[in-house]
């Protein structure tokens, strides 16, 4: 019974290891994460299901395509894919480290011909008397070389950048440092987003799953901004915030500038500009109202969505109103509202009144002029709110792979061995990378040898 | 002087290039060749002279930025970085022919840019506001165009090894083959063209992920694009494997390459054609 059961947990291990297994998870997982390119994700948008049929629409989300990348199977991938990692460098690791610790000190014949290069010369003397020599020259072309005594050869063996072999499993064991630095984030931290009306203070916010989250402290949005570019593109949205402790400003945190990727951040929760907007609840707009006669002009105030009727039966709906109608409009600047106007048993009218531009509001023929004048309303600012404590491990991953891979890529682990027997001595060598390049430095060091005078 | 004026005149040297290129296939004469190159880095030189004024004249006109901002910008910047690492593999390997196979790719990058889409010089949307913009898109660029050379190796490679298997049996023809670098060659550059476009694409995946996380506070979001970018990476790590331990050498590697150039330009292009996000390039949004 032992022997069956120690090769079906054998087989499980050699199956966690296989690198058969790295690439199908490689081209699996390349393969399924475009699902989540060409299906919607999240919150499904209305119009994608009115047009998708009930059937594939209940078979998709059972399989879990429209947040696939947190579907039970996706998830699976990627601990099947780490399992894989480790289970592999667990693996190889040792082997590597004895490969590097305890290098291969003397050459039997049988390695001596595998190798492509390499190079003899003659050498007149005694073996002994042409070692210390032949020291000198490896320790001044490669490095200090070790001198083994064996059946009457001497073998030097120098190496350089051996630890180079690990490049490989820096860069593997980054990817399970990043995959830690979003699973403490995902644990750990939340995103949420908050609007803040200009004046006035916060202390929660709302994350994306709809909880509450309290801050400890309060943000205040002080004013809010938008500049424009002449085409009427947007150039910058400010906020100006301040961070409050028990009702007092905190130094430093007074009037902060916040743009778009200028975020502030304060005691680990960040605050980045997103969007604005006004805040119309209850708040007024006044417009004016003239007869084209000159007979007596009217100011009336008046809030989002209502009407109000003149004397003369002539009713004014006001639609929605803008600060600066640029984006929309761009051959115009300033506040303007939408409103729609009904003459007495006519059919009713939509059309912009500016505040900026009362010439144009009286070109229009009617017998009433209306005027815009503004508002009381203020703006509010939209920020996303993030708190990652994982992000730096994150960053530490990033960092360890980039490293990991220029050593794995472009640092090469050379090796040298010169085996000196009566009547000359023979010179090997080989690289774990780029062994072109090293094959050009090895003749460069055979001609150098065969300057030694031994 | 305008830079539009000196980004067509790169368009005809390397149109002019890849026509000698040919040339240089057909006679087998290496003085051909040489202008090929010549022809080639001047085209670079000039385009580099026209990034440049470019630049300067966005400041000009107060809207200062690097010009890497629309389409136009990248298609442009992609072509350059195809000839500079062109250039790096001419000067360092000596394969002069690699030419005839890369320079096509950045002469149809300059071609579209100059006929196809729109080059006004337009002020930054807010988002795009950062110097993150231009170490994320240097570093994905110059690793699409490792990935573009691959390709043009790759298909040389698929090329030559046809030709191989056909004249075995019959007299070698030599010719036009005689011209292309050992099949051994070309699959050793493949590999390195992926060594070095692997780390710089794996540089752009987390120079973008700073900025994200710097400008909205997620580092991954499954955005489209970033979700391409992956796969791209997936592709070419799958490749890097399958090299190592699998022996996938030669015609299987050379394919491998192919299908990671497509989804390479799946991810710079086709994302923003056919599918929504973040990501600025390409009319969409
Ligand atoms: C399940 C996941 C993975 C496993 C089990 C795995 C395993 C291996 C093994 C055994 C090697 C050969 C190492 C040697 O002895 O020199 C290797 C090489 C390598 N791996 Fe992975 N790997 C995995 C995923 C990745 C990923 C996602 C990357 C992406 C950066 C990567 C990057 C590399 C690189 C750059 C090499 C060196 C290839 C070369 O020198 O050409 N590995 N991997």
């Amino acid at each position: 019974m032992a022997p069956t059961q120690r090769s079906f947990a054998q087989s499980i291990w050699e199956f966690f290891c296989s690198l058969k297994l790295t690439i199908f998870l490689l081209i699996s997982l390349a393969l399924t994460s475009i699902i989540g390119t060409i299906l919607p994700q999240g919150q499904l948008p209305p119009e994608y299901v009115a047009q998708i049929s009930p059937t594939k629409l209940q078979i998709y989300s059972k399989l879990g395509f429209f947040d696939m990348y947190h579907s039970w199977w996706f998830i699976t991938l990627l601990y099947v894919f780490s399992l894989n990692l480790v289970c592999c460098s667990i693996k190889r690791l040792p082997h590597v480290l004895k490969f590097i610790n305890e290098p291969l000190l003397v050459l039997g014949d049988s390695q001596r011909n595998t190798f492509s290069l390499k190079q003899e010369i003659p050498v007149s003397g005694a073996p002994a008397a042409g070692r210390d020599t032949l020291v000198e020259f490896l320790k001044r072309e490669v490095a200090s070389p070790v001198v083994t005594e064996h059946s009457g050869e001497y073998h030097l063996f120098a190496q350089k950048n051996a630890w180079s072999r690990l490049g490989v499993y820096v860069v593997h064991f980054s990817i399970l440092v990043i995959f830690i630095g979003a699973i403490i984030g995902s644990l750990f931290g939340y995103k949420g987003y908050v609007s803040i009306v200009e004046g006035s203070a916060v202390s929660a916010v709302e994350a994306r799953n709809g909880q509450q989250i309290s801050l400890g402290f309060e943000v205040r949005c002080e004013k809010f901004a938008v500049d424009f570019y002449p085409t009427g593109a947007p150039k910058e949205f400010r906020s100006l915030l301040t961070i409050l402790e028990n009702g007092q400003p905190v130094p430093g945190y007074k009037d902060v500038k916040v743009i778009v990727n200028h975020p502030l951040s304060y005691k680990g929760i960040t605050f980045y500009q997103s969007s604005y907007g006004q805040a119309n609840e209850g708040s007024e707009h006044y417009l004016t109202v003239n007869q084209r006669n000159g007979a007596g002009a009217e100011r009336f105030a008046i809030h989002e969505g209502e009407s109000v009727t003149f004397k003369d039966g002539t009713t004014l709906k006001l639609l929605e109103t803008a600060q600066d109608v640029r984006p929309f409009m761009p051959d115009f600047t300033g506040a303007a509202a939408r409103v729609e106007v009904t003459y007495k048993n006519k059919s009713p009218q939509t059309f912009i009144v500016f505040k900026d531009y009362p010439e144009v509001n009286a070109q229009r023929g009617d017998a009433l002029i209306f005027g815009y004048q503004g508002t009381n309303a203020r703006m509010y600012t939209g920020l996303q709110v993030a708190r990652d404590p994982g992000v730096w491990v994150v960053w530490l991953g990033c960092t360890l792979m980039i490293l990991g891979l220029y050593i794995a890529f472009f640092m090469s682990h050379k090796r040298v061995w010169i085996v000196l027997s009566k009547g000359h001595a023979r010179m090997y060598g080989n690289a774990s990378k780029n062994q072109a390049a090293f094959a050009m430095q090895f003749e460069d060091l055979a001609d150098k040898l065969k300057n030694q005078k031994i | 002087m305008t830079s539009s004026m000196l980004f067509n005149a790169t368009t005809l040297a390397y149109m002019a290039s890849m026509v000698v290129f040919f040339g240089f296939l057909a006679s087998r004469n290496q003085k051909v060749g040489l202008a090929g190159s010549l022809l080639a880095y001047a085209g670079l030189s000039v385009q580099t002279i026209a990034i440049g004024l470019r630049w300067k004249e966005s400041y000009d006109m107060g809207v200062g930025h690097a010009p890497l901002s629309n389409l136009y910008e990248s298609v442009v910047f992609f072509s350059w970085t195809i000839i500079l690492i062109y250039m790096f593999i001419d000067l360092k390997y000596k394969y002069r022919i690699v030419g005839a196979f890369v320079v096509p790719f950045a002469l149809l990058g300059m071609a579209w840019a100059q006929l196809g889409l729109a080059s006004n010089i337009e002020p930054l949307v807010p988002a795009l506001q950062s110097n993150w913009l231009l170490y994320h898109v240097i570093t994905c660029f110059l690793g699409y165009a490792a990935f573009a050379v691959a390709c043009g190796v790759s298909i040389m490679y698929l090329i030559k090894a046809a030709h191989e298997e056909n004249s075995s049996s019959s007299v070698s023809a030599g010719g036009l083959m005689s011209l292309f670098p050992p099949t051994r060659v070309l699959d050793d550059l493949n590999y390195r063209a992926i060594m070095i476009g692997f780390p710089l694409l794996t540089l752009g995946i987390i120079t973008g992920a700073a900025w994200a996380n710097y400008a909205w506070g997620t580092y991954w979001s499954w955005d489209p694009k970033e979700t391409w970018s992956l796969i791209v990476w997936f592709v070419y790590a799958a490749f890097l494997h399958a090299r190592f331990t699998r022996g996938w050498v030669g015609k299987r590697a050379a394919w491998l390459s192919i299908i990671g150039f497509a989804a390479t330009i799946f991810c710079y292009l086709g994302v923003n054609l056919f599918l929504s996000g973040l990501h600025s390039y390409g009319g969409g949004k």
